[in-house]
């Protein structure tokens, strides 16, 4: 306990490279990144699959498909078969990212397809009955319904992959990981325990971030944020839909 | 007006839902689909505006084929109401009703206002404006389908069971308040039920369909209550055909006794010099509006509301013979209370004088049209 | 392969430890959540707070929890007991929403004729709503099982020999071969636990088959 609060009151340990500040960007940056192109693919194709109804088989499996592998394998073998092909310190950034990718796409996916399948078919028919076109009935009526699923979606997404950047650490990638790998290495229990303190940090801000985001983005028509009888849901991002750490 | 010339839906799988349906739906009028399940009734109606797509035959919609026209501009020119209303749960109320104005272009200071005319021609209050659907109850809910479904004004409505899903008595209320709205608008409208007695009340016509969709009768409803063509029409109309035509009937001027009567709050000795006969006497409110009765031996202190038998309907002069028979059978001294227009008491009518009226007035012609049934 | 045939005792060693470091904390886990998750069922008060907070449990990654496990329990980094306690935590956290959606998911009217009839509370929730809420249950278990045999080869970085050691081994010799090994392992491990929850699962509710039967 000693070691872990001296490391993280260490002034050296706050600036640099090396330093807390610069990794936790680090960490962010891998993630975030990892996110957004996860989300680009994943987002249209899941709305795409819910709403014509192909592909289910495909994505209600893909989910439970995913969970099953092991991440670190997965990073490893990306790292030994693609990085000898790149140079510098591209040969662990862009095999990691992939896998961040990869691994980011079952949740969000899911997410999206749940969220647009759950939508009322009462109210599709109605849509489509008062004249909307196929794309018109997608983005003003069953995205914006689906939002809560894909925010869920999202949520799942981002901190399997801030979860997953920690242990890219071990395959070369930067970022908070560093810490708790440095540490290990080193023997230094403060390093590896103040890494892993600020790691669960980082995973919380991120959930909390989340969940006000999704708060004030979506309707509250869905949410049945009234300040009166229903308590709003999701509070928690659901577990099932989290992949692996 | 809306035109079915032998439109069939034929299912790859070889179910047939509708068979060669030949009918009009004339302009203006409200005609109503009904019969079993599966006779294709919310198929038919769902292929006027091509939710669902004929496999044979043309439906013309104001001398326009529906098929040649394109599918979502023929939608937004027909009003569409469904049974679980289908409304967009993450927008407001407002923006509900304004969906199909808001598609074809309208100002949506314009949208926005049209949509507060009609959430007031629902019966809606208008702070209901900026609420959400889930906030609102079932009824509530279809009436602002219902709005929604007219916002654009447009010339036809469909409508597939929409009252269905709420409990009798909030159903009785929309199906009262869908009648005076339609005589205040004057729409063509196809609504689908499978109760009868709904088709009755709301329809000006009524097509009752077989299963795998064809037409068995085609007549409006004391045609098709006096005269069903065959069995079957027969047995879906019902039972108690006769008493329930009589609803289609106005009373002749029927013959009514003077009653005395006692205004509420009375004291015993007012009800004993009313000059009441046998058991029973009526009490009424000051403005001579009929209240209930009450057994005058019975009065120790003064005449409550309380202890009124408030058990008889109350005919009206310009009501139906139904309205009489039924004040006659249900008063508890079998003298069936009559107002006039305005609500106050006319005088009673005996239960033979209403038989009589009946006997002697004439029963609705059978026309060949209406015997033919499937042939329009 | 042939580095799978030489090696196949030692790959048989690490998928036994495997079993254990993942299977226990299943077993324990569903023991803890099952009363916890009747509790945030029970008590209204109890399910935003129980659940949000064994959400926000599974929210820190893995690593940093197997790391910080000696600092509450006072053992040292090496030790599995790090690995199976955390591993616990993680199935708990993700078990406590199962259990109290299965418990909602019985009808009322099943509860309220049982009280009716004359059980009490407790012999209620044993013989009547456990059983019936066993298909929602038994689908997190089969979640979380998958889940955790993945999470567990993290625990090889912190030097825990179990399948992930295959890979640490592989990446430091720069050799392929062990790394797909053990991930094939792995994933024929989760199959093979999801297929063991599943049939045990059918054999313990008979009313759900004949339905399948008609």
């Amino acid at each position: 306990m000693n070691a872990l609060l001296t490391w993280l009151t260490d002034g050296a340990n706050w600036s640099g490279e090396d330093g807390i500040p610069h990794r936790i960007l680090q960490h962010l940056e891998y993630s975030l990144v990892a996110v957004l192109i996860a989300a680009v693919i994943a987002i249209p194709l899941g709305l795409f699959i819910g709403h014509t109804g192909r592909g289910r088989f495909a994505v209600v499996n893909a989910a439970g498909a995913a969970r099953a592998i092991p991440s670190l394998g997965l990073l490893f073998i990306a790292v030994l078969v693609l990085g000898p092909r790149l140079a510098g310190d591209a040969a662990f950034i862009v095999p990691c990212e992939i896998v961040l990718v990869v691994l980011a796409i079952p949740p969000i996916l899911a997410g999206a397809y749940a969220g647009v399948e759950e939508v009322d078919p009462a109210t599709r028919d109605a849509a489509k009955g008062m004249g909307m076109r196929g794309f018109e009935v997608l983005t003003q009526v069953e995205l914006p319904c689906a939002l809560p699923l894909i925010f869920s979606g999202l949520r799942s997404g981002t901190l399997q992959v801030v979860a997953t950047a920690t242990i890219a650490a071990t395959a070369g990638l930067g970022g908070l990981g560093r810490f708790l790998i440095d540490g290990l290495s080193v023997r230094d229990f403060g390093q590896m325990a103040g890494g892993a303190v600020l790691v669960a940090v980082l995973a919380l801000a991120v959930d909390v971030v989340f969940a006000v985001v999704q708060r004030y983005a979506v309707s509250r028509g869905l949410t049945g944020r009234f300040g009166r009888r229903r308590v709003a849901p999701a509070l928690a991002p659901d577990p099932a839909l989290q992949s692996t750490h | 007006m809306i035109r079915f010339d032998s439109v069939s839906k034929a299912y790859p799988d070889g179910t047939v839902a509708v068979g060669g349906l030949d009918m009009v739906a004339p302009t203006g009028k409200i005609t109503v689909l009904v019969g079993p399940s599966g006779c294709g009734k919310t198929t038919s109606l769902r292929m006027i505006n091509r939710m669902i797509e004929p496999t044979e035959g043309r439906i013309w919609v104001d001398d326009r084929d529906t098929a040649t026209m394109n599918a979502a501009e023929l939608r937004r020119g027909i009003g569409y109401v469904i049974q679980q209303a289908g409304l967009f749960p993450h927008r407001t109320i407002v923006a509900n009703i304004a969906t199909v104005p808001l598609l074809l272009g309208w100002d949506k200071k314009k949208a926005r206002a049209r949509a507060l005319e009609l959430l007031e021609r629902v019966g809606l209050p208008a702070s209901f404006a900026n609420r959400y659907p889930s906030q609102l109850s079932g009824g509530q809910q279809q009436r602002v389908g219902v709005a929604r479904a007219l916002a654009a004004d447009p010339p036809v409505m469909l409508m597939d069971e929409p009252f269905s899903a709420v409990d009798p008595v909030v159903r009785e209320q929309l199906q009262d308040e869908f009648l005076r709205l339609q005589g205040d608008l004057g729409k063509t409208i196809v609504f689908v039920t499978h109760d009868i007695d709904e088709a009755i009340k709301l329809g000006d016509q009524v097509a009752v369909l077989r299963v795998g969709g064809k037409l068995a009768q085609l007549a409006d409803p004391a045609h098709l209550l006096a005269h069903p063509v065959d069995d079957f029409v027969a047995d879906f109309v019902g039972r108690d055909r006769g008493y329930r035509g009589l609803g289609f009937q106005t009373a002749p001027a029927l013959p009514l006794q003077a009653e005395p009567t006692v205004r509420l709050g009375a004291t015993a000795d007012e009800v004993r010099a009313s000059g009441a006969s046998g058991d029973w006497l009526l009490v009424t409110d000051d403005n001579r509006k009929p209240l209930g009765w009450i057994q005058p031996s019975r009065i120790t202190a003064s005449v409550e509301s309380a202890g009124l038998h408030r058990g008889g309907t109350i005919a009206s002069v310009n009501g139906s013979l139904r309205t009489a028979l039924d004040a006659a059978l249900s008063s508890p001294s079998r003298r069936g209370v009559v107002v006039d227009e305005t609500g106050a008491f006319a005088g009673t009518v005996l239960g033979q004088q209403v038989l009589a009226a009946i006997e002697s007035s004439a029963r609705p012609p059978a026309t060949d049209a209406h015997l033919a049934g499937s042939a329009t | 392969m042939t580095w799978f045939t030489d090696h196949f005792s030692d790959v048989l060693t690490l998928t036994g430890k495997h079993v254990y470091l993942a299977g226990v904390p299943l077993i324990l886990g569903l023991i803890i959540a099952i009363p916890l998750g009747w509790l945030a069922r029970r008590y209204k008060v109890l399910y935003a707070p129980l659940i949000v907070g064994t959400g926000l449990l599974y929210t820190i990654p893995s690593l940093a929890l197997f790391i910080l496990m000696p600092v509450f329990i006072g053992t040292r980094i090496l030790d599995p007991l790090n690995v199976v306690v955390a591993m616990t935590i993680y199935t708990v956290a993700l078990l406590v929403r199962t259990v109290a959606d299965g418990l909602g998911a019985v009808p009322e009217s099943v509860n309220q004729s049982a009280t009716a009839m004359g059980f009490n509370r407790v012999r209620r929730l044993f013989t009547v709503e456990l059983p019936l809420a066993v298909p929602v249950i038994s689908a997190g278990l089969r979640v979380a099982a998958v889940s955790n045999v993945s999470i567990v080869s993290v625990a090889a970085i912190i030097g825990v020999p179990q399948l992930g050691s295959l890979f640490t081994d592989g990446f430091r010799r720069n050799f392929t071969d062990p790394i797909v090994v053990g991930i094939i392992a792995c994933v024929l491990l989760a199959v093979m636990f999801d297929v063991v929850i599943l049939a045990f699962t059918r054999l313990i509710t008979p009313w759900q088959r004949v339905r399948r039967a008609v």
